[in-house]
């Protein structure tokens, strides 16, 4: 390359740093994302996130299900947020503060149930395919293919309504909308990572497959998983969310879950909006968080790639 | 946009391309500006053909796309003065400016795999051109492009109007890319490695190309390349330049028989020659081009030359003229050698440098072809 | 053609997993048809009429046939075939996705264009900033914010429904926007316009996201490219390179996105429909799924399924026509 382009000549001037040695990548990547605000900002709203919804009954000021302004509310007249109740009282008169908060706990469990039992199955998937190849690999991913066809809310929907109204079917059905995702991405990573001059190295050295992908192929090929991870963890926080919101949930009325918090006070829109707002407000804070934190991780790990 | 110099003397004609005190600065926040070209003069007379040789980082492309206007307006400072026909090119406006690239002054890129539009014809995007500059109407437009191509030696014209870029070899999109440049018949032709990604075989095919039509069109050419072999073809004059000055001008005879600069001595004996004796070997030049000092107090190629002493890294070298050259170094190879290094052997040996008093012209008698 | 072929497969092994989704339904097809009202005996004779007490292979193949035809049996809330239900109510969820796609497509493409014009400026920032919110947030929400500060607060547009109560007109096609403008009427259509807006803003807003992001990134990506140098070389006028060569060129992978978009679309639209009371397949969904109908929700699943493959396909034939190096392929 000449010095014809002069935006490349100002880039390659600007990190001579970074390619000391000792330097790995996972340092270099923890380096950048320090700087980075997206990615401060990302960490916050999660820090926040999992320690209310850790903390939710220290932090609540009543119980879920304690209805301390039961005498105030009237069908017509829900108050809003007042000193005595921050968030205002909800149409049965429970504080939604507390109810907001506790709601945490629902989202954080549903959220990363579902992501564990997706990444955790459809990186198997991926693996198997990815390690197989062959027919195996064609037919597993034919089967993802038309897994993928079904958007994912509809296939959660469908699953969800197989499984009946409970807070687990909620978390397969959630978790199984991503398999194919994972699956997909572990297997492409894999593939690239197994054709890499690298691997075909440490085959020439005699290792044997199976040494070759548990030791170096898998580990190279996780990072990409991580940023998915996380940038999935908000959309099924939304997806469970958008379930709930359909009335497939968890039966049990006393836990609190903001999807349903929402659907349940539609009725109450011109009177008490509050009563919608605050849980949606919840969900944005919790599925930004983790959208921002995976943003700004896919940045760190991959210096190529361009928001 | 200062302007230095208030216009040429009256009794010599103004070059055609008239650059003085250029400067062209990368501006990044938080970071120091870096130079690109460093009070930069050269001219172009009308009708000649002029090589400017460095290597990469030299600052000869980002001259090329300041002349042209193609430089970004953002994080670029720009300075000085460039005349093109008598007419101030910095400071016009970008409508002006577009109205002067593609007619007056046309350019040839280096990759031809990459500077064409995938997704357009040949035949339109050699036929934008003449649209917009000489409101050709569609069909005469398409006649002309078929001309064109057919100029530049590429079979069955008609038909590869048609044809898309991936459908062309490289040697055959460099020569479509030439047929562009030349559509509207410029006056000042810029090409920039037009070879550089080329096979060797296409790469003389091409420079017979251009050579030839310079010379039947009367372009004035201003060939830009790393490489003094492809110069030594093509050019009356070469400039060499180095860290964003020019360090070494002269006819093409003088420099390649005698170069007075270290670097350019050292570029030339980095390249193969059929004259040269067997068993020479080529010599690169040491060190990489990033290992400059600033222009201000020193001469910028002093780290990696062998004949730098002390007064290299305290002083700039001012330009001063040695007959048909203009040189800007302390210890040209028409000195003796400084103290410092006479262990160090000077890249070049070309055989007896006279030690003749400085200033005089020191041709060899041979010349090259 | 080969894409057309591989259609094939993935309908078919759609087909099979939804056809085996109704048979492992909690007391199978039958118990789930009749919900409370099951008993041992009138299971035996669902199972009966349906052809149920067959073998599995034969049951799947007649399940293909009638599939094929478009029969999805009958709907258990409103005793109609299936297939009717979801053609009557077909036009108006395809109206608030066209709004929805328009709404992200009209915005987004401009948007990322002028911030990749602005790189690293004000607007730039704002518009990723943008793109980060707008996919963090629940379509139901910002309908249930977009329906209580426009509809309830300042009452520009209607909350909900497709068509205000005092207009009487029949619809020959069932796409309200156009059966006003087909029976000389006007105020119809803006009628049922003005109750498109805020559904379809709502459900386009992700995509807006998502489309301007790509968008951005594609035109940086053109923007450095050398043809585009070439280009500028050539003195062609702001308007050319930028149309000709930049967008032309950065199009490529916003079409691709797009058409992703119409599955979260048609998805997204269960929500939608739901927060605005409207009348579309979505939310005949969302009955059925209360109602426990699973042919509906069986039919519905395939057909968006074949809905979403379709666009897919016609969005890679679109891209053989923008660009010449895929269609020699």
């Amino acid at each position: 390359m000449t010095a014809a382009d002069p935006a490349p000549l100002r880039q390659r001037a600007a990190p001579p740093d970074t390619e000391q040695a000792g330097i790995s990548l996972g340092r270099d990547a923890w380096r950048r994302l320090r700087r980075d605000p997206v990615a401060i900002v990302g960490a916050v709203l999660v820090l926040l996130f999992v320690a209310v919804a850790f903390l939710a009954p220290v932090l609540a000021p009543w119980g879920p299900t304690d209805t301390p302004g039961k005498d105030l509310v009237t069908p017509t007249n829900v108050p809003g947020p007042s000193t005595e109740h921050w968030l205002g009282l909800d149409n049965l008169g429970r504080d939604e503060l507390s109810r907001v908060l506790h709601g945490a706990r629902q989202s954080l469990v549903v959220g990363v149930v579902s992501l564990l039992f997706g990444a955790v199955t459809g990186s198997l998937v991926g693996l198997v395919a990815g390690s197989f190849g062959g027919r195996i690999d064609n037919l597993i991913m034919r089967l993802m293919d038309i897994m993928l066809a079904v958007p994912g809310l509809l296939f959660a929907i469908g699953l969800a309504a197989l499984l009946g109204h409970s807070l687990t079917s909620v978390m397969i059905a959630v978790g199984t909308v991503n398999v194919p995702v994972f699956a997909r991405l572990l297997r492409g990573s894999m593939l690239t990572q197994r054709s890499a001059d690298y691997a075909l190295a440490i085959t020439s050295l005699g290792v044997r497959r199976r040494t070759l992908i548990l030791r170096h192929v898998l580990p190279n090929s996780l990072s990409p998983v991580i940023v998915q991870g996380t940038l999935t963890l908000a959309t099924a926080i939304i997806d469970a969310a958008g379930l709930a919101f359909l009335g497939l949930s968890g039966t049990d009325p006393g836990v609190p879950e903001w999807g349903r918090m929402l659907a349940e006070t539609q009725r109450y829109l011109s009177s008490a909006p509050h009563l919608a707002i605050f849980p949606g407000v919840a969900i944005v804070l919790a599925a930004l968080g983790f959208t921002l934190l995976g943003e700004s991780l896919r940045e760190a790990l991959d210096p190529t790639y361009r928001r | 946009m200062p302007q230095e110099n208030p216009g040429p003397p009256a009794e010599t004609p103004e070059p055609l391309l008239r650059v003085r005190d250029l400067t062209v600065a990368f501006t990044q926040r938080h970071r120091r500006d870096q130079v690109a070209v460093d009070h930069l003069d050269l001219d172009i007379p009308q009708g000649s053909t002029v090589g400017l040789v460095g290597e990469s980082g030299s600052g000869k492309s980002v001259t090329s796309l300041a002349v042209l206007g193609l430089l970004p307006r953002r994080g670029v400072r720009l300075t000085g003065s460039i005349r093109f026909g008598g007419r101030e090119l910095l400071g016009l406006s970008p409508a002006d400016l577009r109205t002067i690239r593609g007619k007056d002054i046309a350019m040839v890129f280096q990759d031809p795999m990459t500077c064409l539009n995938p997704v357009l014809t040949i035949g339109t995007q050699v036929t934008e051109v003449l649209h917009r500059h000489q409101k050709l109407p569609r069909g005469s437009a398409r006649e002309r492009a078929a001309d064109l191509l057919d100029q530049v030696g590429i079979p069955d014209p008609a038909r590869r109007l048609g044809e898309y870029p991936h459908q062309l070899s490289g040697g055959m999109r460099q020569r479509a890319l030439i047929a562009i440049a030349l559509a509207c018949r410029p006056r000042l032709l810029i090409a920039d490695e037009p070879t550089t990604a080329l096979d060797v075989t296409i790469q003389a095919q091409i420079l017979a190309l251009l050579r030839d039509l310079v010379t039947d069109t009367g372009t004035t050419l201003l060939l830009i390349t790393h490489d003094l072999g492809i110069v030594a073809g093509t050019c009356d004059t070469v400039h060499v330049m180095y860290s964003g000055r020019i360090v070494e001008s002269a006819p093409r005879g003088p420099l390649f028989a005698d170069p007075a600069h270290p670097y350019t001595a050292g570029l030339l004996s980095s390249v193969p020659r059929l004259d040269a004796p067997r068993g020479t070997r080529l010599v690169p030049v040491p060190g990489s081009p990033t290992d400059t000092l600033p222009w201000d107090n020193a001469c910028a190629f002093a780290p990696r030359c062998t004949r730098a002493d002390a007064l290299c890294t305290d002083r700039a070298p001012h330009e001063r003229t040695e007959g048909p050259r203009t040189l800007r170094c302390h210890h040209p190879l028409s000195d003796p050698a400084p103290d410092p290094a006479p262990d160090r052997a000077p890249v070049l040996a070309p055989g007896p440098v006279p030690p003749t008093a400085t200033g005089g012209p020191n041709l060899l008698p041979e010349d090259v072809a | 053609m080969r894409r057309l072929a591989q259609l094939v497969p993935i309908l078919l092994g759609l087909s099979l997993l939804l056809f085996f989704w109704v048979r492992s339904l909690p007391g199978g097809p039958a118990a789930a048809l009749l919900g409370e009202r099951a008993t041992p005996e009138r299971v035996a004779q669902i199972n009966r009429i349906y052809g149920l007490d067959r073998p599995v292979w034969e049951q799947y193949l007649d399940f293909l046939g009638r599939a094929a035809r478009l029969d999805f049996g009958v709907s258990r809330m409103t005793e109609r075939p299936v297939t009717e239900e979801l053609v009557s109510r077909f036009p108006a969820t395809a109206e608030l996705a066209v709004v929805a796609i328009l709404f992200a497509v009209g915005l987004g493409v401009p948007l990322g264009y002028l911030a990749a014009r602005r790189h690293l400026t004000w607007i730039d920032n704002l518009s990723v900033a943008g793109s980060l919110i707008g996919v963090a947030i629940p379509v139901f929400f910002l309908g249930f914010l977009l329906k209580y500060l426009f509809a309830v607060q300042l009452g520009w547009l209607p909350p909900d429904g497709r068509q205000s109560p005092r207009l009487f007109v029949d619809h020959p096609t069932g796409f309200y926007v156009l059966d006003g403008l087909l029976r000389g009427d006007p105020a119809s259509s803006w009628d049922a316009l003005r109750h498109l807006i805020l559904p379809g803003i709502a459900l386009g807003t992700i995509p807006l996201a998502i489309i301007t992001r790509i968008t951005r990134a594609a035109v940086l990506d053109v923007l450095h490219k050398d043809y585009v140098r070439t280009a500028e070389a050539k003195g062609l006028t702001r308007a050319v390179v930028n149309r000709r060569h930049v967008l032309r060129n950065a199009l490529l992978p916003v079409l691709t996105v797009t058409g992703l978009q119409v599955g979260l679309l048609l998805s997204g639209a269960v929500l939608t429909e739901t927060v605005f009371a409207f009348p579309g397949v979505g939310s005949f969904l969302v009955d059925a799924i209360a109602a426990r109908d699973y042919a509906v929700i069986q039919g519905f699943i395939l057909v968006i399924a074949v809905i979403v493959v379709t666009v897919n396909l016609l969005v890679d034939l679109g891209y053989g026509l923008v660009d010449p190096r895929v269609r020699l392929r």
